[in-house]
């Protein structure tokens, strides 16, 4: 079986800083993988990189996306191939109405995969639905997107957006900063009822607390731009209990 | 603008080209300077004195405002060297080196001018163009009009000024304070031409102060030409409190370099009629400028502040604040550019005007504008107009404060958002007091 | 590449590339002898079969233009226009009386069909595929000098409502055009407003009796087609007493390699508690993307709250010309008036625009509103130029004014030069600017949902002219729309 993602030895830097280092990571169907570290570790680069922000310039290593090569693709193919990255801080985009970008996001999605483009009332309908399940004010849909939200809802629309483009995988990145335990748990909540067989989802974190309420199948560790090491949830634990000075030190 | 229909025509015009003529001889300088003197008033025999159709000078309009030329000011008298002595006493507690200059001539016996820091001289402007030196001539590339009227003026007339230059590297800790006083009975015409040259590296603080008697309607044209080299700081803080008759034209030409930090504020409160016009140029990539200002003003006061500010390398920042309460038949003008250079990316540069109206007479006038040719930019530009808020005042009152002690609380917290930016205790102490004293005067 | 280069690359080829109405319509045409002269204005006045006086103030103005220099000001460059190398007066020749719309030449009519503008009321009428809600719009229909058709004439005049080409009513109701003709716009006021005095073909005329609120939108749509020709249309809009009218203005011109001046004066009087509403969608030709060509739009409009209560609201899309120089006014004479200006304002390529708006408060308790947005790309100069003043007497006088600019490449230009003058203590007047580019990284969140490149520049774009869309009237807020080339279906919220 083709794996869902498969990163062999990926190399990126940033305006000449090495940041990725040989970077090695299976994600099949099904799997919630943990990504922790250290700051500075390369956490956020592995979510750009595998979106393609402009910016990062790819030195080494391949990734394939169920087999094809993500590079090859542009950011907006990809995300209609199914790779969505819930951002660390959701961008604010005055003037346009929640709903209108929605409906631009999953039309070009659609379009791009050569399906219908959905009505607008069946949307309308959707984003309701979905609304609703993650405690979204239906009144957000009609603000421009993010502006004047505040962490919590900026998050929550991220989840609103993940649940209504169905991506193939999810990599959250540091979903938990900026929210306080409600909020986690809400968006906890909406990314669980996400899980699938069909899914994989990488969730980026620096501490434990988010793990509590995603709990992954498999825990990495990222240090100095490279998985030092790869065990279960209680990974997690041990992490909290020791900090990552080990690893810190190994890296260097 | 065509300079045809703006040749010279009204009295003080005719006066100032009768003086230029009769005393082009005696002005200081070698043939260099003269040529400069020659070609700056050539300018003004083009385009006259600066009137409202002059898109720079459209709110002051000096062909109507100044009536006279007034005779140059000759050396100053045993009575204004005794006036010189009480000049400034309010600002007597800034601890600052006092350099003073009377009736636009730099007095060396009345300045302070023992144990100089290391690296710091400080001469008179009128030895320098003896030999010949280029102090007259400023060059801030496209910011600075060629023919700018008011320096032109000053050009073709100054006869001294102070010459300051700060060696690389040099921290001057001891403030150096300009003072320019004007005195004697009859009314007479001053123009000063200073320069400050500092070094890469260096900082120094500069305080500007202008004065002059009650009464007396001179005519001061004062420029101030600043290098600021890269790494340098320099808090440059200017006063006008001249005579509540007199004119007053000030330049104030700056040319910053890469890193260099840049505060200027002026404080605006005496003088019939003043302007005061800043042309800065950050040149150099990074630099960090605060400019800011406070104009106090009443009778029929007109004072416009006029500042143009160049953005010409990467990444320089810059913050423009300026505040004006206009009492009486008072004018305020405030016109301020930010132009960003092509080259200038990363630009990041916010002015903000407001102006606080007390009475049914009092007007103001603001132009503030953005002249953007760099696409990777965060700039802005806010102004209001309004008169002082009822419901704050009557919440005061409310609370026992007497209607004319509410506003004065008002008053006092509108500026003092920005002269509590002046890093120099005293100094915010000194103009914080004259704040208060000008709202004790308020009929 | 990066990002914003592409977007750059992107908006490079927007509007200026793609000029949809650079058609030329092959007709045969009627045009008096080139050059301006006093013969010239006398040449038009008698086309026009106009009253004595009408003559004696085209010639009044003439002769006051002679004395009066171009205005030097504006941050537009050009060379010297040849006001001798000019046609004053251009007509598709036609029978003697036009009887009905199909008298109208069809190659006219296949113009206007071509432009998408519907001149066939039965076809309207019927109705045939029309979208829900779509309101009727009666159109004149300006084509160079003349106006060609009218529609809807017979059901406006039942509501009393006077809706005709100037120069009709200049013949029909005399009294009423020469009572206001002027009065807001005076012959003197500048270099542009006089020639049009001068030598104004055509233009619309409307008159909203007291108490009328004018049941359909009214609208002309201009067109240049001739070489070498001005166009200089005088329209002429009142809103007696009580009465509100809302008024659609469009305008194209074919693809011509040679500059053509347009000097139209637009003057607006509401009365006591009445409402105009003046929308524009401006699209002339803006020259190819080496700046050649293109219109020169030196246009005066200004509308005059003469009555209490009063309101005056400017709202213009300007897409097009080589150079737009127009400041759409109101004086706010009339206690408690208020005015608008709304403003997008799009340059590419080599165009250049100075646009803004003056705000004269003069009454008591009057308000002023103005949100200004300027997009520059290519290497344009887009100019926001404004004033609001408060007089004396004008207590109360409130004022907030929002101008953004947003640069797209680094070869343009963005300004902002606004004049807040307030002579009377108790107005407030805020005023507020920004300039910023797209930020990538708000770009490369839409794309990493989707969108593509020009997706998500087109709906960075609209969201940035949102608030001043949203106050044009629905029809030709999709055409604008589409100008600004954004592919935003059916907007939410």
């Amino acid at each position: 079986m083709t794996a869902l993602l498969e990163i062999r030895d990926l190399r990126a830097e940033i305006g000449g800083r090495k940041i990725l280092n040989g970077l090695d990571l299976t994600v099949n169907k099904g799997e919630i993988h943990a990504i922790m570290g250290p700051n500075g570790a390369g956490k956020s680069t592995l979510s750009y990189v595998l979106a393609g922000k402009p910016g990062y310039e790819i030195t080494g290593g391949q990734v394939l996306f169920n087999g094809e090569d993500l590079f090859e693709m542009s950011p907006d193919e990809r995300a209609a191939k199914g790779v969505f990255l819930a951002f660390q801080y959701p961008l604010e985009i005055p003037g346009v109405a929640t709903l209108t970008f929605l409906r631009a996001a999953l039309n070009a999605q659609r379009k791009k995969r050569g399906e219908e483009e959905l009505s607008s009332p069946d949307l309308l309908k959707r984003v309701r639905e979905l609304a609703k399940k993650l405690g979204i004010d239906p009144e957000m849909l009609r603000r421009p997107l993010n502006v004047g939200f505040s962490g919590g809802e900026k998050k929550r629309n991220e989840t609103l957006q993940m649940a209504l483009l169905e991506p193939r995988l999810c990599v959250l990145d540091e979903t938990d900063s900026g929210l306080d335990i409600d909020a986690l748990k809400v968006v906890a909540n909406g990314v669980n009822q996400l899980r699938s067989t069909e899914r994989g989802m990488i969730v980026i974190t620096h501490y434990q607390r988010l793990l509590d309420y995603i709990v992954p199948d498999v825990v990495h560790v990222l240090a100095a731009g490279r998985i030092v090491e790869t065990g279960g949830k209680d990974l997690a634990l041990q992490l909290e209990a020791t900090g990552y000075a080990q690893y810190q030190n190994e890296a260097a | 603008m065509n300079a045809g229909i703006a040749a010279i025509k009204t009295e003080a015009e005719t006066g100032l080209a009768d003086t230029y003529a009769a005393a082009r001889q005696e002005l200081p300088g070698g043939p260099a300077v003269a040529a400069a003197r020659a070609e700056a008033f050539n300018i003004f025999a083009l385009g006259g004195l600066p009137h409202r159709r002059l898109e720079a000078w459209k709110y002051t309009d000096l062909r109507r405002l100044m009536k006279d030329a007034k005779p140059l000011a000759g050396a100053p008298d045993a009575a204004a060297l005794g006036a010189a002595r009480q000049a400034a006493q309010w600002l007597s507690e800034l601890g600052a080196r006092r350099i003073v200059v009377v009736n636009g001539t730099f007095v060396p016996a009345l300045s302070d001018l023992a144990d100089l820091d290391e690296g710091l001289t400080i001469r008179a402007l009128a030895q320098g163009l003896v030999t010949d030196e280029p102090l007259l001539s400023a060059d801030l590339g496209t910011l600075l009009p060629h023919n700018e009227p008011a320096l032109a003026l000053n050009t073709a007339f100054a006869g001294d000024g102070v010459v300051i230059e700060v060696a690389a590297g040099a921290e001057i800790k001891r403030p150096i304070h300009l003072l320019f006083v004007t005195a004697g009975e009859t009314a007479s015409a001053i123009f000063t031409r200073s320069v400050a040259v500092i070094g890469a590296g260096a900082s120094v603080s500069l305080i500007e102060s202008h004065e002059g008697p009650e009464g007396s309607d001179y005519q001061v044209n004062a420029a101030l030409q600043v290098q600021l080299g890269d790494d340098a700081r320099l808090d440059h803080v200017k006063i006008v409190r001249e005579g509540g008759a007199a004119l007053h034209v000030g330049t104030l030409l700056a040319d910053i370099g890469a890193r260099a930090r840049f505060n200027a504020f002026s404080f605006i409160v005496g003088g019939s009629v003043v302007r005061n016009q800043m042309f800065v140029r950050l040149a150099g990539a990074d630099t960090v400028a605060e400019i800011s200002g406070v104009s106090l003003l009443a009778g029929r006061q007109h004072a416009d502040t006029t500042l143009s500010i160049e953005h010409a390398a990467p990444g320089s920042q810059s913050r423009e604040t300026f505040k004006a309460v206009v009492d009486e038949a008072a004018r305020a003008v405030f016109q301020g550019k930010i132009a960003v250079r092509q080259q200038a990316q990363k630009t990041d540069a916010r002015m903000m005007s407001r102006a606080l109206l007390l009475s049914a007479e009092a007007e103001v006038f603001s132009k503030p504008e953005l002249e953007i040719f760099a696409d990777d930019v965060q700039c802005g530009h806010g102004a209001t107009t309004g008169t002082l808020d009822d419901q704050l005042k009557f919440y005061l009152m409310a609370r026992g404060i007497p209607a004319k002690e509410a506003e004065a609380l008002l008053i006092q917290a509108f500026v003092g958002e920005v002269i509590d930016t002046i890093t120099q205790e005293s100094l915010r102490d000194a103009l914080s007091a004259a704040t208060l004293a000008w709202l004790g005067e308020r009929g | 590449m990066a990002a914003v280069q592409e977007t750059v690359e992107q908006v490079r080829r927007i509007d200026v590339e793609q000029y949809k109405y650079g058609f030329v319509t092959d007709i045969e045409s009627e045009k008096a002898p080139k050059g301006l002269s006093e013969d010239i204005v006398r040449f038009i006045s008698a086309k026009k079969n106009e009253p004595a006086w009408m003559l004696d103030w085209r010639l009044d103005a003439y002769r006051r233009w002679l004395t009066m220099r171009e205005p030097e000001w504006a941050r537009v460059s050009y060379p010297k226009i040849d006001y001798q190398d000019l046609y004053y007066y251009s007509a598709p020749k036609k029978k003697p009386e036009l009887a009905s719309l199909d008298e109208v030449d069809p190659e006219i009519l296949k113009t206007y069909e071509k432009l998408g503008i519907p001149l066939r009321e039965q076809e309207l009428l019927a109705g045939v595929v029309r979208p829900e809600g779509e309101r009727r719009i009666a159109v004149d229909a300006v084509f160079d000098s003349v106006s060609v058709a009218t529609t809807f004439q017979k059901e406006l005049q039942e509501a009393g409502v006077i809706f005709m080409p100037i120069s009709e009513a200049l013949r029909e109701y005399p009294e009423l055009v020469r009572k206001y003709l002027g009065s807001v716009v005076p012959t003197s006021d500048n270099y542009f407003a006089t020639l049009n005095s001068a030598v104004f073909s055509d233009g619309s005329f409307v008159y909203v009796p007291p108490g009328v609120r004018c049941p359909m939108e009214l609208s002309t749509y201009f067109r240049i087609n001739e070489r070498n020709t001005g166009q200089f249309e005088r329209t002429l809009i009142i809103a007696d007493k009580g009465a509100y009218v809302s008024y659609l203005e469009g305008c194209t011109a074919p693809q011509r390699d040679e500059n053509q001046l347009h000097a139209a004066v637009v003057e607006l009087v509401a009365m006591d508690d009445a409402e105009i509403k003046y929308s524009t969608v401006q699209n002339w030709y803006p020259g190819n993307a080496e700046g050649v060509g293109g219109i020169y739009n030196f246009v005066t409009k200004r509308g005059d709250c003469r009555g209490d209560n009063s309101k005056i609201s400017w709202t213009q899309v300007e897409t097009g010309s080589a150079i737009t120089w127009k400041y759409p006014s109101c004086i706010l004479r009339g206690d408690n008036s208020s005015g608008e200006f709304y403003s997008i304002a799009i340059s590419n390529g080599h165009q250049q625009v100075d646009s803004g708006t003056k705000m004269i408060h003069l009454g008591k308790n009057t308000s002023s509103r103005i949100i200004s947005k300027g997009i520059a790309a290519g290497v344009s100069q887009n100019t926001y130029r404004g004033q609001v003043t408060a007089h004396r007497k004008a207590a109360g006088a409130r004022n907030f004014t929002a101008c953004d600019s947003l640069l797209i490449g680094d070869m343009c230009g963005a300004h902002t030069v606004p004049y807040i003058e307030a002579r009377n203590p108790t107005a407030v007047f805020e005023h507020e600017a920004t300039t910023s580019k797209i930020s990538e990284d708000v770009l490369f969140y839409c794309i990493q949902r989707g969108l593509s490149q020009e997706e998500a520049v087109g709906l960075v774009v609209n969201g940035f002219v949102k608030d001043v869309l949203q106050q044009l009237p629905m029809e030709f807020a999709v055409e604008a729309q589409k100008l600004i080339s954004i592919s935003l279906e059916g907007s939410v919220g």
